[in-house]
C-alpha cells in the first residue's frame, strides 16, 4: 500500500502550510484543537470507532470510542468553566498516564482554557517554579500525586482548584476537589471556545542553560502541523493501531500522543506502566500495535536485552517505526531493520517547534544516523556564529529554521526577551548543531549550549546547581552532561562541600535523593565527584566547558579567563 | 534470604520514594511498572543496596526487570550476596 506521504520530493516541491488543511480535508474556520480531536470526529460518523484503548499497570484493558471522548471531554470542559475558570487560565495536568489526562486535555481546550502539562516525576521545586511562573489556577490530578502538590500548594497563591480523578477515601482538604470520568455525567453537547489560530492552547515549559525553565507558548493554530506530520511522517491509517511511548508531561506526548492521533481519527493504545521490557513487547502482541513512535533510549534499553527477547513474542503487526527526542544512532536503525523487519525512522523537532521539522519520511532513503530532510513546507538550514547560511555541504553549524510555522511557539510564558532572542538575521536558531550533506540530509552534531538531554529530556545545569546549593552540605556545584550509551547524556555533578562535610557514599546519595525529589529524577545526578573547587571564570562564573572537556579527556581550551585563585 | 533484609529494603523504598503513606507496599508491589521508582531514580537505589550489603551490581544485572518488585530485587541481591561467600 502507498504511503500517505506519497513522493517525498514531490511533497517538498509543491506544498505550502496554507494547503495543510485542505490536504488534510479539515473545515476552515474557528479551529479549537478540542473540537477537532473529538466532535468532529463523531460528526464524521467515527463516533463508534475507538480513539483510545488504555491498559493500567495491573492489566486491566478499558477501552473508549470517539464519542466517549466527546462527551467526556465536554464534561471536563463544562466542570472546569464551572469551577469559575475563564479561558486562557492556565491548568496544570499532572498525572500518570490515565484516561482523565487524555481527555481532560481535550476538555480544556475545548473550554479555551491553556493547558500546562507537567511531567508526573516532578519534584516539588520543579512543580512549584512551573506553577508559580505560569499563575496556573487549577491543576488535574491523581491521587499519588496529590500529596506532592499539597506540599507545594502554599506557595502558589494562584492555585485555586486541585482536580483529584481517583481521590478514593483522601479526606479531601479546602480547594480539592473529585472529578474524573467515574463520577462525571457524560455531556453531550458542549460550544467549545470559538479559537482563532492565534488563541493559546498549550503551555510547554523547556529547560536553557541559565535561568529557570521556560514557557513555550503554543496556539490552536498548530493543529495543521501537528495533523499532517501524524499523517505523512508517522503515516498513520484507518485501520492503524498507534503506540506513541512518550509521556504527555513533555511536547510529543501531546502534540503526537494526543493531538495528532485524535486529529486524525486514529486508535491509539496508551500503557500506563513504565518501561518494562515485556510489558512493551506483550503490548505490541496483544494490541496488534502497526505504527510504534519511541524514542532511543528505549530502542537502546531493548538492544540491549537482545534479540532473543524478540523471538519470545509475536510482533508481525508493526508496519511503521518512528524514533524522537535525541539522535538515533546508526546501530539502533540497523538493528531495528534486522530484528523487527523495519527501520526506526528518526524525526527531529523540539518543544519550541510543536510538530516535527526535519524528518525522515516514508518513500525516502533512510541513511543511519541521518535527522532525514526537512518536512515539506519547513526550510531549514546550518547558520556560521555570524547567523549567516553555510552554503557548503558538510560543514557544521547552527540548525536553524525559517519562521513562521504553524505549529511555532508564540512567546515565552512573561519571557518575550529570552523569546526574541531565539530569532537571529531572519531564523529561528535552535541551539543544535548539525550539518547538512550534499544530498540535503540533515546530520544533528551536538547541542549549540550547556543543555543537558538525558533520554530524550532538556534538563538545564543552572536548574541543578541551583538545587544543589540548597542541600545543607554544598558549598558550591555544577552540573554537565555526561555521554552515556544508552540515555545519550545523563546528569553528572560536581560538587564541593562546606566546611565539616566529608565526601563518602551516604552523602552521595543523600544529594542524589534530594534533588530527585526536588527537581525530578531525570535531573537527578547519575554520578557526583566531590572537588576542592570548581574552575570559574575572574567574574564568578561556572566554566562547565572546562568540566565537560576534563570529563571527556578532550583539550580544556582557552583558560585566559580562568580564574586560579 | 532474611524477613530482615526485605523489611529493610520495604522501609527504605517507602521512606524515599512513596509519598502515599496509605499506599500498599509489600514484596510484591509493582515498583517500575507502576511508577514508584523509575530507571533514574534506580540509580540511587542500587547504590544504596551496594552500599548496604557490600555488593556490586553491574547496569545489565540491575535491570528494570530485576528491579520491578522487593522479591526480584531480593533473588538478584541473593544471588550476589552468595557469589560474595
Amino acid at each position: 500500500m502507498p504511503s500517505n506521504i506519497g513522493d517525498p520530493e514531490a511533497r517538498r516541491r509543491g506544498f505550502a502550510w496554507k494547503d495543510a488543511r485542505r490536504e488534510l480535508g479539515f473545515p476552515e474556520g474557528p479551529c479549537n484543537i478540542g473540537w477537532y480531536c473529538s466532535d468532529r470526529i463523531s460528526e464524521l460518523g467515527m463516533g463508534p470507532k475507538l480513539a483510545l484503548i488504555w491498559e493500567a499497570v495491573d492489566g486491566t484493558i478499558r477501552r473508549f470510542t470517539y464519542d466517549d471522548i466527546r462527551v467526556y471531554s465536554n464534561a471536563y470542559a463544562k466542570y472546569l468553566l464551572g469551577l469559575g475558570l475563564a479561558p486562557g487560565d492556565r491548568v496544570a495536568v499532572f498525572s500518570e498516564r490515565v484516561p482523565e489526562l487524555y481527555i481532560g486535555i481535550i476538555g480544556g481546550l475545548k473550554a479555551g482554557l491553556v493547558m500546562q502539562p507537567l511531567f508526573s516525576a516532578f519534584g516539588e521545586d520543579a512543580l512549584e517554579k512551573r506553577i508559580v511562573n505560569a499563575e496556573t489556577s487549577a491543576i488535574l490530578t491523581n491521587r499519588k500525586l496529590t500529596f506532592r502538590v499539597r506540599k507545594i500548594r502554599e506557595r502558589c497563591p494562584s492555585l485555586r482548584h486541585i482536580v483529584i480523578n481517583d481521590p478514593g477515601d483522601l479526606e479531601m482538604q479546602p480547594g480539592e476537589v473529585h472529578f474524573g470520568i467515574d463520577n462525571a455525567e457524560p455531556v453531550e453537547s458542549f460550544a467549545c471556545f470559538p479559537a482563532t489560530e492565534e488563541t493559546p492552547s498549550l503551555l510547554h515549559y523547556t529547560s536553557g542553560t541559565t535561568g529557570q525553565p521556560k514557557g513555550a507558548l503554543h496556539v490552536h493554530g498548530s493543529l495543521p502541523a501537528q495533523a499532517l506530520t501524524t499523517k505523512w511522517v508517522l503515516d498513520v491509517r484507518d485501520d492503524d493501531i498507534y503506540w506513541c511511548t512518550a509521556d504527555p508531561g513533555w511536547v510529543t506526548g501531546v502534540s503526537y500522543g494526543v493531538i495528532g492521533p485524535w486529529a486524525l481519527g486514529t486508535t491509539q493504545y496508551v500503557l500506563e506502566a513504565g518501561f518494562i521490557i515485556d510489558r512493551w513487547y506483550k503490548a505490541i502482541q496483544d494490541q496488534k500495535i502497526t505504527v510504534w513512535y519511541s524514542a532511543p533510549t528505549a530502542i537502546r534499553m531493548l538492544m540491549k536485552e537482545g534479540e532473543e527477547k524478540v523471538k519470545q513474542f509475536d510482533l508481525s503487526s508493526l508496519r511503521h517505526l518512528c524514533s524522537v527526542g535525541e539522535p538515533l544512532n546508526p546501530e539502533a536503525v540497523v538493528w531495528s531493520e534486522r530484528v523487527y523487519g523495519l527501520p526506526f525512522l528518526d524525526t527531529w523537532w523540539q518543544t519550541e517547534t510543536g510538530a516535527i521539522q526535519v524528518t525522515n519520511v516514508p518513500g525516502m532513503p533512510v541513511r543511519p544516523g541521518s535527522m532525514g530532510k526537512p518536512f515539506p513546507g519547513v526550510t531549514a538550514t546550518v547558520l556560521a556564529h555570524d547567523f549567516t547560511e553555510i552554503r557548503e555541504p558538510n560543514q557544521q553549524g547552527l540548525l536553524a529554521l525559517r519562521p513562521p510555522w504553524p505549529s511555532m511557539f508564540r512567546t515565552y510564558w512573561r519571557n518575550e526577551s529570552a523569546y526574541q532572542s531565539k530569532f537571529k538575521n531572519g531564523w529561528y536558531v535552535t541551539g543544535d548543531r548539525a550539518r547538512i550533506d550534499e544530498d540535503g540530509y540533515f546530520w544533528f552534531m551536538g547541542r549549540d549550549d550547556d543543555v543537558i538531554n538525558t533520554a530524550g529530556h532538556l534538563v538545564g545545569p543552572f536548574e541543578i546547581e541551583s538545587a544543589l546549593l540548597e542541600h545543607e552540605a554544598v558549598a558550591e556545584s555544577a552540573a554537565i552532561g555526561k555521554p552515556d550509551p544508552v540515555n545519550m547524556e545523563v546528569v553528572k555533578a560536581f560538587v564541593a562541600l562546606k566546611p565539616g562535610f566529608e565526601p563518602n557514599k551516604k552523602l552521595e546519595m543523600s544529594i542524589m535523593n534530594f534533588i530527585r525529589k526536588k527537581l525530578s529524577p531525570l535531573a537527578m545526578p547519575q554520578e557526583i565527584e566531590f572537588v576542592e573547587k570548581l574552575p570559574k571564570t575572574r567574574s564568578g562564573k561556572i566554566m562547565r566547558r572546562v568540566l565537560r572537556a576534563q570529563e571527556l579527556g578532550q583539550d580544556v581550551g582557552d583558560l585566559s579567563t580562568l580564574d586560579d585563585n | 534470604m532474611s524477613e530482615d533484609l526485605k523489611q529493610k529494603i520495604i522501609a527504605y523504598i517507602r521512606e524515599e520514594y512513596l509519598e502515599d503513606d496509605s499506599m500498599v507496599l509489600n514484596e510484591n508491589t509493582p515498583l517500575i511498572s507502576s511508577g514508584i521508582v523509575d530507571s533514574f531514580s534506580m540509580v540511587s537505589l542500587k547504590m544504596y543496596l551496594e552500599e548496604e550489603l557490600g555488593i556490586k551490581m553491574t547496569d545489565e544485572e540491575a535491570s528494570t526487570e530485576a528491579f520491578d518488585t522487593v522479591n526480584s530485587i531480593l533473588v538478584l541481591v541473593g544471588k550476589k550476596l552468595a557469589g560474595k561467600k
